[in-house]
């Protein structure tokens, strides 16, 4: 077990990988991608070569999906499948270790609206990943709104590939809501100039940046043809008359991310907020786990990569190297979620989305359920927990497993936010995968395991 | 913290026990409170299969609870369309029958015996060698040997089947609380007044532990402990599939594997599909406590069992895994009436897994034991002190 074991390698991943290794200790960088960098620098997988060079203490597990995390005496047992989903020859691998460092990431949130599931709907993060990863638009005339940040770089990016963006739609009052908290945006360093950045580069290409608006419907046969556009009150509700119609063939909307959190609710890591929770060392609740990145709140690559240092840090120390404080990249943590802080707060999801929704909006996709089943599940039936809502009325139960949906059935159904987290199987797993022998176990005994436990804690203290 | 002052019982545990006997005790014109700690439906109920099964059980006090259940199942199903209306009532009820398989020369015999001495008691069954089997279920593996047909065995749904029931409770006056423990029980002159509920009294004439695998711990509660502790089980989920499994098909050591008492890991394949086309596997049996993490070997196992049965299911992806803990005794068989100890005080729990067939012939039994009128199914058996519930304890 004397390694440790990252799962993910975005800037978080890569950063705890590479600082763990600069502290003379192996690790295994586990990734679902072909190549290094996660979503954030979500590099070409047909190109040549690869931009990140890695230690030769770290080992990297490309196109691997962690399917299980298994609790054993002293660690985890981490359970790979390696190859792409549909192979029927991918392989499996088993890794044992006592530091493992989750640094799996987010995935961008969309909110339902009538029309949500025309196609030519996407979410922002995904006309992202086409247009810079493969220069491709989503289409000609195209809408991106939401709320946060990463608009900008999506508009941004589309524009590059060809597309009319023909509004962002912020539905947030961003500015006013940094100058509410001056200290925290500041915080953000780098990140303000590089928005301003974005901003002038749409003001280029004439591209309106209209706040306190969102796409409350997409209209369409086939494909989206149209949206409506409306003016929001402070809490998402419509202005009454506010709204228009706007021709287009594509929309991007993203209402912030959703951390990955089912790697860390398997391995049973207590989670606040609708985040990991973590201490000055990126060290959860269960000793021997460690959190990097988005995870642990939304904040950005630069913050994810400073608490991948820390977490690389702490979880060499676990195995018993000998580790200075790494005070550069705490401080920069700190600073950091100042920043993030401050981001929540100025780019929030409001309640009023939910009037957004009429009875036959579909809210999970993959099984088909409105908001009128879903509505019926919990007046009718009178359910209040997950599991039920889930039997009850379908969502969830589909493809995705909740990754889409879950965190909008439970608003809509009042239950916990991230109480769609808990998936057992983390990602799908045929059963003949399942049912063959499982893989050896690859694990090493630490020669210093003992003074390790009595020595060594989760922090640097 | 309750809807209602006072009610006539107070039903604790709003799994499908509960919700049957709160629905059957609202049917005779009382007053019920329901009360769970968690939400209704969401522990033990919303973790199972939803089996209405005969073919599991040999002949004995809990066949004859099944077969009694299995004639009410419907009968309840058609009154709660009246009373609810069609789409509350829609549990999913399947009569889609059982298939169970012999896959060995050695369990064929064992196999004939069971379903002969289950024909006397009255189940219908038809023995059926591979040929006829496999005509059943097309992809069944080529390795059985023998083959038993149970065209009684039913599903439900057991989510939508408890919630239906406690909303048929509600519609007649009752009510129904989640997120609240019952914190101890009120006992005046040596009989049940009442439950203390966050801090709250609430009069009752009756108090009925409907706690499931927590039943145990309910009853220390109570202040008049049964034996009741959690078997803890697994289910594998597959993708939606086109139909390949018609029936609840299952392997013959299943019935060996429900009837052990071994504190060790029992791995039977049972599997079915649901409405929606995916297919359920199970069975795993562990005495682990109310352990909840993951084990991998647990889900090897099942898939195994499944795989051997169904060649085809090989390449099928699995979506999702759930466990859940089954009420176990150490008979193996459920308690249902009055506790001799403290009267007012009812246990209905320890069906295993079986509680969603057992449910409404466990329901109604209470009742009629409520109520001062004879059970149709013969309650001594399941009565609250025979002494492999009560010996337990003084050990």
């Amino acid at each position: 077990m004397n390694r440790i074991v990252v799962v993910g390698a975005g800037p978080a991943g890569l950063a705890a990988a590479t600082a763990a290794a600069a502290l003379g200790v192996e690790v295994v960088l586990v990734d679902a991608a072909p190549k290094l960098g996660g979503q954030f620098f979500r590099q070409d997988a047909l190109a040549r070569g690869d931009r990140f060079t890695l230690p030769f203490q770290v080992e990297h597990v490309p196109n691997a999906t962690v399917w299980a995390v298994e609790p054993v005496a002293g660690g985890h047992r981490v359970h790979l499948r390696i190859g792409a989903a549909d192979d029927p020859s991918r392989t499996g691998r088993v890794l044992e270790t006592r530091a493992l460092v989750l640094a799996t990431g987010a995935f961008d949130r969309a909110l339902p609206f009538p029309g949500w599931d025309l196609p030519g709907v996407f979410t922002a993060g995904a006309a992202q990943a086409m247009a810079k990863g493969q220069g491709v638009a989503v289409g000609d005339r195209v809408l991106v709104g939401g709320t946060g940040p990463f608009l900008l770089p999506v508009a941004a990016s589309l524009a590059a590939a060809g597309a009319r963006v023909v509004a962002v739609a912020e539905a947030n009052a961003p500015v006013s809501a940094w100058l509410s908290d001056p200290a925290g945006a500041a915080a953000g360093g780098r990140r303000i100039p590089e928005l301003a950045r974005y901003a002038g580069l749409l003001a280029r290409h004439r591209v309106p940046y209209r706040r306190r608006t969102a796409v409350v419907e997409a209209h369409g046969s086939r494909q989206v043809e149209a949206v409506t556009l409306a003016r929001l009150d402070r809490e998402w509700a419509p202005v009454p008359g506010s709204e228009r119609r706007v021709e287009v063939d594509a929309v991007a909307v993203g209402f912030g991310f959703t951390p990955q959190l089912e790697l860390a609710v398997a391995a049973r890591c207590r989670i606040e907020g609708g985040f990991v929770a973590v201490d000055a060392a990126q060290g959860t609740s269960v000793p021997g786990v460690f959190a990097a990145g988005e995870l642990t709140g939304i904040g950005g690559a630069e913050l994810a990569a400073s608490e991948g240092a820390v977490a690389g840090a702490a979880a060499a120390k676990r195995l018993g190297a000998v580790v200075e404080p790494p005070l550069g990249a705490m401080a920069r943590v700190r600073a950091g979620r100042r920043f993030a802080a401050a981001l929540a707060a100025a780019f929030p999801v409001r309640s009023g989305w939910t009037g957004w929704l009429r009875e036959d909006t579909v809210v999970c996709r993959c099984e088909e359920v409105d908001l009128r089943r879903l509505r019926a599940a919990v007046e009718e039936r009178d359910v209040g927990g997950v599991r039920p809502l889930k039997l009850a009325s379908g969502a969830g139960l589909g493809l995705c497993q909740g990754r889409v949906c879950g965190r909008n059935a439970a608003v809509l159904a009042g239950l916990g936010d991230t109480a769609f987290a808990r998936r057992r199987i983390a990602s799908p797993v045929r059963l003949g995968e399942l049912a063959a022998a499982e893989p050896e176990v690859e694990s090493a005994d630490p020669p210093w395991s003992a003074a390790a436990e009595r020595g060594f804690g989760q922090d640097f203290g | 913290m309750s809807p209602i002052e006072s009610a006539d019982v107070v039903v604790v545990g709003a799994g499908i026990i509960g919700a049957a006997c709160a629905e059957a005790l609202s049917a005779s014109g009382r007053r019920v409170l329901v009360v769970d700690r968690g939400a209704p439906a969401g522990a033990t109920t919303a973790a199972g299969e939803g089996n209405v099964l005969l073919s599991d059980k040999a002949p004995g006090p809990e066949l004859d609870l099944a077969l009694a259940s299995r004639r009410r199942w419907p009968e309840l199903l058609e009154s709660l369309r009246g009373e609810l209306g069609e789409a509350l009532a829609d549990v999913e009820w399947e009569a889609k029958g059982g298939l169970v398989v012999a896959t060995d020369q050695d369990s064929i015999t064992p196999l004939r015996i069971i379903t002969e001495a289950q024909r006397e008691a009255g189940v219908e069954v038809r023995d059926l060698g591979q040929a006829a089997a496999r005509a059943l279920e097309p992809h069944l593996t080529t390795a059985i040997t023998a083959a038993a047909h149970y065209p009684g065995d039913a599903q439900v749904q057991p989510v939508l089947a408890a919630t239906a029931l406690l909303a048929a409770v509600r519609a007649r006056g009752g009510a129904v609380c989640g997120g609240t423990a019952v914190e101890g029980l009120i006992v005046k002159g040596g009989k049940v007044a009442g439950v203390r509920v966050g801090g709250e009294a609430v009069p009752c004439g009756a108090v009925v532990n409907a706690c499931g695998p927590w039943a145990g711990h309910f009853s220390i509660t109570a202040g008049a402990p049964i034996e009741v502790l959690p078997r803890r089980g697994m289910v594998l989920v597959t993708a939606p599939l086109p139909p390949l499994v018609a029936r609840k098909v299952y392997a013959a050591d299943y019935v060996a594997s429900v009837a052990s008492g071994d504190v060790d890991l029992q791995v039977s394949p049972v599997v079915e599909s649901t409405p929606t086309g995916t297919v359920l596997i199970g069975s795993s049996r562990q005495r682990t406590g109310f352990d909840e993490s993951l084990e991998v070997e647990v889900l090897r196992r099942l898939a195994r069992g499944a795989v051997r049965l169904f060649p085809v299911l090989e390449r099928v992806p699995v979506m999702r895994a759930y466990g859940g803990f089954r009420p176990y005794t150490p008979d193996h068989l459920p308690v249902i009436g009055r506790d001799p100890r403290i009267p007012g005080l009812w246990h209905a729990s320890g069906h295993e897994g079986a509680g969603v067939g057992l449910a409404p012939g466990t329901g109604r039994m209470l009742a009629d034991l409520m109520d001062g009128r004879r059970p149709e199914v013969d309650p001594v058996p399941f009565r609250v002190d025979r002494p492999a519930l009560m010996a337990q304890i003084k050990a």
